[in-house]
């Protein structure tokens, strides 16, 4: 069965990369003694697969990782296994058994939303003659917000305006849900580096404190409804036996 | 906790890796400073992937967080990108538990691995601003001491450490921090305490020695300069290396580091006694750990790291006598929690082939011989015991196994070395070749082709071996020799099929000055120290030139260091005991010159010396002769 395993990443751990991360969990299921699946072959593999990817430095409340296992104690007790083994900064905060047909949480995700704070004294300029709100209302009236992307192998023009759900400013942070399915990712400070550039302005170095609050899925619905946290399908302990029970009264109904 | 890092969010995001600064990485030990006594800070002056990967640090970070209030912490060179940051913005060097500067802690204790990091110890000084030399320091910088195999000869960084640790850490560090805390607590200041420590067994104080030479260059006397200075100082060696400190809870980094599993150390010392080899003279006598303990710390630190894979470490495995039954418990065990095993330094045999076949894919591994030298000759002057029928009886039963990758190590420059016995490797490696397309019929070869890969690295005479009378190669002559085993390769018949790889020559020449210096050469590292060396054991940042200027400008001639040395010359590091006699020595010096073998500790004691401490391989009992006997072996 597989295991939808929330957590989250803060403090110096900031600094560890993604595959690190990986590596961490795969030393830490096995510290915890998790019962994980392997893969066949001469040097096996913990079967896992993990969601967006999380730029060094940046922090995160809602990072996930599916991990297959041959059996199971309870959710809370993985949970807790977890913690038990873990680093200060690397913090479980739910496990939930994942539906037999749900897609993998590497495949599911769909979009991400971020807290974006200005480090002290690396504001943008412009924020002295135009306020935040106005200069986000400008910002999202655009009809395209284009930017330059370049990576190893290309250097292509893309809009970002289709990709951005939800843009806020609460005074002291911004808020956002951005695009961050594989074809179309979006990096917060993409967002910020666009709309600065309205205003003839770069990024000061380092100048954003990124928090990711949490990582989606797409279901059916309209607007913000059609993303549902990627631990939104799991269930929990309770609501896997309620589950189980029901399997059992349907087994005797036919039996 | 603090969170609080010694480097800033923007230094951190600039720089490579920034995770080889934060700490915290899982059973890395904090402590609450209120119960602290004793803050030591351990250091492994190379960048963290390789000091991380260091058995030794993980032992003494063990032995010295398990006594209550000591706290030992990690610190490494920075690299390159963070030295140049930290230089400019003035930031102290910080150890990776507290994130504390260095300079605050009591001790910085610094291993020794290979000559070519001297250049990093000055700076990992400097960073910590804590004075150069010794006896610069005042009362509120740390004692500095060094520790590690090139500590058997500390003269080349004698004005640089305040102590030096010669020998096993497990033994000495308890009653040494025990007299710095009674030092400290009657306010005897700190020459006295380095004083006190001179006298305790394998301390070394370089401060109250004083080297006279004659003016030929050569050493005249080298003598302590205050009554009480003990005149030698023996190494110390843990005997019982069963029941000592052995981490249950190594660190586990959060990159990956050299040595990404969990390492179990079956035995100190070799019993083979090869002449070119340092290490198998200065950890003898042989000492094995007991196979319950290794089979309990196994599944302990499997469990505590949960690493994937573990590897045995000794400098032969193959003679740990309990390796048979070692192996198949690790096989047992870790077949269901799906561990990988990693096998080095194992003689190619029957029984080898057969565990290697079990525990690695042999379609993707290679099997490794180290004949070290071309000829039966020459491998005879070396006393290296592995015959060119060993060599190539191993490699059919290999290639029948299905392996089809081999690799071979050599060295060059040997003494008493020949042109034959350099054609000796290609052709050695020519026959390994012949043997795949002889043994294996054309269908069943698995990739079709056998490779061989033939290395050579250049000999370097090391202190406390037999060869520390002999002559080592100039670079020009290294080169040639390097050339002449290419050129002697591609006249093979199946050259096609063997690659061949060299190191590099001047390093080498470097490796082996420092190896055999004097106090004379600190001047010199100074030198290159001002001149901005670093990372000199990285191809990449060393620079020759620079090191050519540094000796010309301290008035010293490098090839003084690598010539022959006359049989009664007294040697830099000829204060120190190793246990094994200089008589025998140059006993072994002798019968390589006459191209006779010894037998091994296990076959016959030789003698050596080292039967002294009292235990290990010199006292068991021998198929023939039954121990060590009265006049040749416990002295
Ligand atoms: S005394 Fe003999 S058995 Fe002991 S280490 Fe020396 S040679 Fe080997």
């Amino acid at each position: 069965m597989v295991l939808r395993v929330k957590f989250r990443k803060y403090g110096r751990v900031r600094f560890i990369g993604h595959l690190d991360v990986m590596r961490f969990f795969q030393k830490a299921n096995r510290r915890a003694g998790l019962d994980m699946a392997y893969t066949a072959g001469f040097s096996p593999h913990q079967i896992m697969s993990f969601a967006a990817p999380l730029g060094v430095g940046l922090e995160s409340n809602g990072e996930y990782m599916d991990i297959q296992v041959n059996s199971l104690t309870s959710c809370m007790d993985v949970r807790n296994r977890l913690n038990g083994v873990s680093v200060p900064g690397i913090e479980v905060v739910s496990v939930k058994i994942l539906p037999k047909d749900a897609g993998n949480a590497m495949a599911s995700v769909a979009a991400a939303s971020y807290t974006v704070r200005f480090r002290e004294g690396r504001e943008p300029d412009f924020l002295r003659e135009t306020p935040m709100e106005q200069a986000l209302e400008r910002f999202l009236c655009k009809d395209s917000i284009r930017i330059v992307k370049e990576t190893k192998k290309s250097v292509r023009q893309v809009d970002l305006k289709p990709g951005i759900y939800r843009l806020t400013w609460d005074g002291e942070a911004l808020h956002m849900l951005v695009d961050a399915s594989s074809g179309g990712n979006i990096k917060p400070v993409q967002v910020l580096e666009a709309l600065l550039s309205d205003y003839q302005e770069k990024l000061k170095e380092n100048a954003l404190w990124v928090t990711r609050e949490d990582t989606f899925a797409r279901v059916e619905g309209e607007g913000e409804q059609r993303f549902q946290p990627l631990d939104g399908i799991g269930m929990d302990d309770g609501q896997y036996a309620a589950s189980q029970a029901r399997e059992r009264e349907k087994e005797g109904n036919f039996g | 906790m603090s969170d609080r890092l010694a480097l800033s969010d923007d230094i951190l995001m600039k720089i490579e890796k920034p995770e080889r600064y934060i700490g915290h990485e899982v059973n890395s030990v904090m402590k609450n400073l209120r119960n602290v006594a004793v803050r030591f800070a351990m250091c492994f002056p190379d960048v963290y992937e390789i000091g991380m990967s260091h058995l030794g640090i993980q032992i003494l970070y063990d032995m010295f967080n398990a006594m209550e209030d000591v706290w030992c912490e990690r610190v490494y060179s920075p690299w390159v990108d963070l030295d140049a940051v930290m230089r400019r913005e003035g930031i102290p060097l910080f150890a990776l538990e507290s994130q504390d500067p260095i300079k605050s802690f009591d001790f910085l204790g610094i291993t020794i691995q290979y000559e070519m990091c001297y250049t990093n110890i000055l700076e990992i000084l400097e960073l910590a601003g804590i004075p150069l030399t010794a006896v610069e320091r005042g009362e509120d910088c740390p004692i500095v001491i060094g520790g590690g195999p090139c500590s058997y000869n500390p003269e080349p960084l004698a004005e640089f450490f305040d102590l030096f640790y010669i020998g096993e850490g497990e033994t000495r560090y308890g009653e040494l921090l025990d007299l710095y805390k009674r030092c400290r607590g009657e306010g005897v200041g700190r020459v006295e305490f380095l004083r006190r420590a001179a006298r305790i067994p394998g301390i070394y104080a370089p401060r109250f020695y004083e080297a006279v030479y004659r003016s030929d260059g050569t050493l005249d006397s080298f003598a302590p300069t205050e009554e009480g200075i003990p005149a030698t100082v023996r190494k110390e060696v843990e005997m019982d290396v069963t029941h000592t400190s052995y981490p249950r809870k190594p660190v586990v980094p959060f990159i990956k580091v050299t040595q990404d599993r969990v390492v179990l150390e079956i035995q100190r010392g070799c019993i083979r006694g090869c002449r070119f080899c340092q290490a198998g003279q200065l950890y003898r006598p042989v000492r094995e750990r007991d196979v319950e303990m290794l089979k309990e710390y196994a599944l302990a630190m499997l469990e505590n790291t949960g690493h994937e894979e573990i590897s045995l470490s000794s400098l032969s495995s193959s003679d740990y006598s309990r390796l048979p039954e070692l192996i198949d418990f690790l096989i047992e065990e870790c077949r269901d929690r799906k561990i990988n095993i990693s096998l080095p330094s194992l003689r190619i045999d029957a029984f080898s082939l057969d565990v290697m076949e079990k525990v690695q894919d042999v379609r993707k591994s290679s099997l490794t011989f180290a004949p070290e030298a071309g000829s039966q000759r020459l491998r005879n002057v070396i006393n290296k015991g592995l015959t060119r029928e060993d060599i190539l009886r191993g490699a059919a039963m290999a290639f029948e196994g299905g392996w089809t990758r081999v690799k071979l190590y050599f060295m060059l420059g040997l003494p008493t070395e020949t042109e034959d016995d350099i054609r000796g490797i290609a052709e050695l490696s020519n026959e390994i070749a012949a043997t795949f397309f002889d043994r294996v019929p054309k269908e069943k070869r698995t990739n079709g082709k056998v490779q061989v890969v033939a290395s050579t690295s250049f000999f370097v005479p090391k202190p406390f071996t037999p060869f520390q009378w002999a002559k080592q190669c100039t670079k020009e002559e290294f080169i040639e020799k390097a050339y002449f085993t290419k050129r002697a390769i591609s006249e093979q018949l199946n050259q096609k099929s063997i690659k061949y790889n060299w190191h590099e020559a001047d390093a080498s020449v470097l490796e082996g000055v420092l190896a055999r210096g004097d106090r004379r050469l600190s001047k010199v590292l100074l030198r290159l120290h001002e001149m901005g060396c670093l990372y000199d054991a990285w191809g990449e940042y060393f620079d020759n030139d620079k090191w050519m200027d540094a000796f010309s400008q301290c008035g010293l001639d490098p090839d003084f260091y690598i010539r022959e040395r006359a049989l009664d010359e007294l040697f830099p590091w000829d204060f120190i005991d190793c246990g094994v006699t200089r008589e025998f020595l140059l006993r072994e010096w002798h019968k390589a010159l006459r191209e006779e073998v010894s037998e091994n500790c296990r076959q016959k004691c030789q003698g050596c010396g080292a039967g002294r401490f009292g235990g290990g391989i010199c006292f068991q009992d021998r198929p023939r002769d039954g121990g060590a006997s009265s006049d040749s072996g416990p002295r």
